[in-house]
């Protein structure tokens, strides 16, 4: 059924049909109003969970990862400060294997302060053991909260997923979205089975401590559970276009890169931007194309080098920066160009900081400066003087 | 092509209701029309100024960027109109300010007096209704079928007389 939804409101329809049965959230700023039409669905019936209202973020994960140590299926939501607050939780939750679902609004860290949107909160936290992907629209923020499930809950992952949505220009923009039928989401997705929680019948130890002997077993089969969720990803992604007819296209998307000699990699809403920006170029007899990572963790790295091999130059774009360094996307771009022995010129562009508009001019200048050289590492609408 | 449309009023006014009501009723019409509906980002105040924004496209809209030049702005309350909006218009552009006062700078529609006389408390879907008499954006058939899509039951009937009656009455 067609609804016109906001990104928030999209992502909460696709909960409701994924049937959370503990959703635990403080609903507090930063947090986005995809808890609270939760909440309203919990109150009108239509949504059968436990709602937790908890104190603060860190207790919102917490509560998420002591329900899904009991074996049910987990939703939890939050953005920017509030997911700073949860950083000690996410190791807990990724090391105890708790496939647990959350939407992350993207929106920027303090100070200054600002709730405006970008991807400082997320990229800081990715070496945190979740799986990270970034939607573009409202339609594939709804349908990652399916697939999201199916994928973090595969015997072959069990690995907590973190769903990315860009803060207000996707999480409070409405658009026209497809909701499916609650019949279908159930063909989709079953009901969640896990051995990895207390069992009365079998009782085990869970949530232990390993020291050096062992440790890094564990962190081995974390890794290796990471890398697994790829061919999980593309086989969720097959089944899904079986029963709800939208076909995604794994860890990346591609548009026009076949035959491009500079191509702008990028992640999240600023994807749609710049394919009208590469059209307008190609137009003008530039052969230009656009990546969009879909999934930051797992990596791309092979199906990036793939897409790229016969460029001239790259561009990353991101909002974000690590500070000292470069952007976050960007050095985890060079270093998969770096593994397929690549040798191709690659520029970083930081824009969208503390939400500051990346205009048509902003992608088309991108371009320009990757088509000719320029520094490594680049501020959008900031000049530095040599 | 894109059509765009600006939304000025104040926080409580109903600007952004308006903005996502006219996205609803065009993105409804056929398999083949596409809106976003957006407000200014970031956090909101009672009675301080808001915009709004409604993109309309025959094909997926990828530009989610606040608009730079609008088709319409439609002003909910008249002390929020400056002359530097002019230069917010695309050729052919037209302003619409909820006012009695007739200006050569804008297309004045009393949408006060009708909102009153309906007993509404805002005057977002009188000015919506105002707007498609003005533009045909979207026709007053699907503006309700939208109102009756996302607006509260007991408030629909009377919402759907206003757009009805200010699309009439600002066609003239």
């Amino acid at each position: 059924m067609k609804q016109y939804l906001s990104g928030d409101e999209a992502f909460a329809a696709g909960i409701r049909l994924a049937r959370p049965e503990v959703v635990s959230a403080y609903p507090i700023t930063p947090q986005t109003i995809v808890v609270e039409r939760l909440s309203d669905m919990v109150e009108d019936g239509s949504l059968d969970a436990e709602f937790i209202h908890v104190e603060s973020e860190h207790s919102a994960l917490s509560c998420a990862i002591g329900a899904s140590a009991a074996g049910v299926r987990t939703f939890t939501a939050t953005s920017s400060q509030g997911l700073l607050y949860m950083a000690e939780g996410l190791v807990y939750a990724s090391g105890g294997r708790f496939p647990i679902v959350m939407m992350n609004a993207n929106r920027s860290t303090a100070l200054p302060w600002n709730i405006y949107g970008d991807q400082r909160d997320s990229l800081a936290l990715l070496d945190t053991g979740w799986i990270q992907a970034y939607a573009e629209n409202a339609q594939e923020a709804l349908d990652l909260a399916l697939l999201s499930y199916y994928i973090a809950e595969h015997k072959d992952v069990s690995t907590p997923f973190m769903v990315n949505l860009d803060g207000f220009i996707l999480t409070h923009t409405y658009e026209e979205v497809d909701v499916p039928e609650q019949a279908d989401a159930d063909k989709f997705l079953p009901h969640y089975e896990t051995e990895n929680c207390f069992d009365f019948e079998h009782p085990k130890n869970m949530a232990f401590s390993a020291g050096p002997d062992t440790n890094y077993i564990f962190k081995y089969k974390e890794h290796a559970a990471l890398l697994r969720a790829i061919p999980v990803i593309t086989e969720a992604e097959q089944k899904f276009a079986e029963i709800f007819g939208r076909q995604y296209t794994g860890l990346i998307d591609t548009y026009k890169t076949e035959d491009a000699d500079y191509i702008l990699i990028t992640l999240g809403t600023i994807a749609g931007l710049s394919r009208e920006i590469a059209d307008k170029l190609r137009a003008e007899g530039k052969k230009v194309g656009v990546l969009r990572i879909r999934y930051l963790r797992p990596f791309p790295t092979e199906e990036i080098s793939a897409a790229v091999k016969n460029a001239k130059a790259v561009a990353v774009l991101e909002k974000d920066i690590s500070f000292g360094n470069a952007g976050t996307v960007f050095t985890n771009v060079t270093s998969a160009l770096q593994a397929a022995g690549l040798n191709i010129p690659a520029y970083n562009f930081i824009g969208g900081l503390g939400g500051r508009n990346i205009s048509h001019a902003d992608i088309t200048d991108i371009f320009e400066k990757t088509e000719h050289g320029t520094e490594r590492v680049n501020f959008i609408g900031i000049e530095v003087q040599k | 092509m894109m059509k765009e449309i600006l939304w000025l009023g104040r926080g409580g006014q109903g600007a952004f209701t308006a903005a996502k009501l006219l996205g609803a009723a065009y993105a409804a019409k056929s398999e083949d029309a596409y809106s976003l509906a957006f407000p200014s980002f970031g956090p909101e105040r009672r009675g301080a100024p808001v915009r709004a924004f409604t993109k309309l496209d025959a094909k997926p809209i990828l530009d989610r960027s606040e608009t730079e030049l609008a088709d319409y702005i439609v002003i909910l309350d008249e002390t929020l109109y400056s002359d530097g909006l002019q230069k917010l218009l695309k050729p052919g552009g037209q302003i619409i300010v909820n006012t009695r006062t007739k200006k050569p700078d804008w297309k004045a529609f009393d949408g006060d007096t009708l909102a009153k006389s309906l007993r509404l408390p805002v005057v977002n879907t009188v000015m919506l209704g105002a707007l498609s008499g003005v533009s045909g954006v979207v026709s007053v058939s699907d503006l309700e079928t939208a109102i009756e899509g996302y607006l509260a039951p007991k408030i629909r009937e009377k919402n759907k007389l206003a757009v009805a009656q200010a699309a009439k009455e600002a066609a003239v």
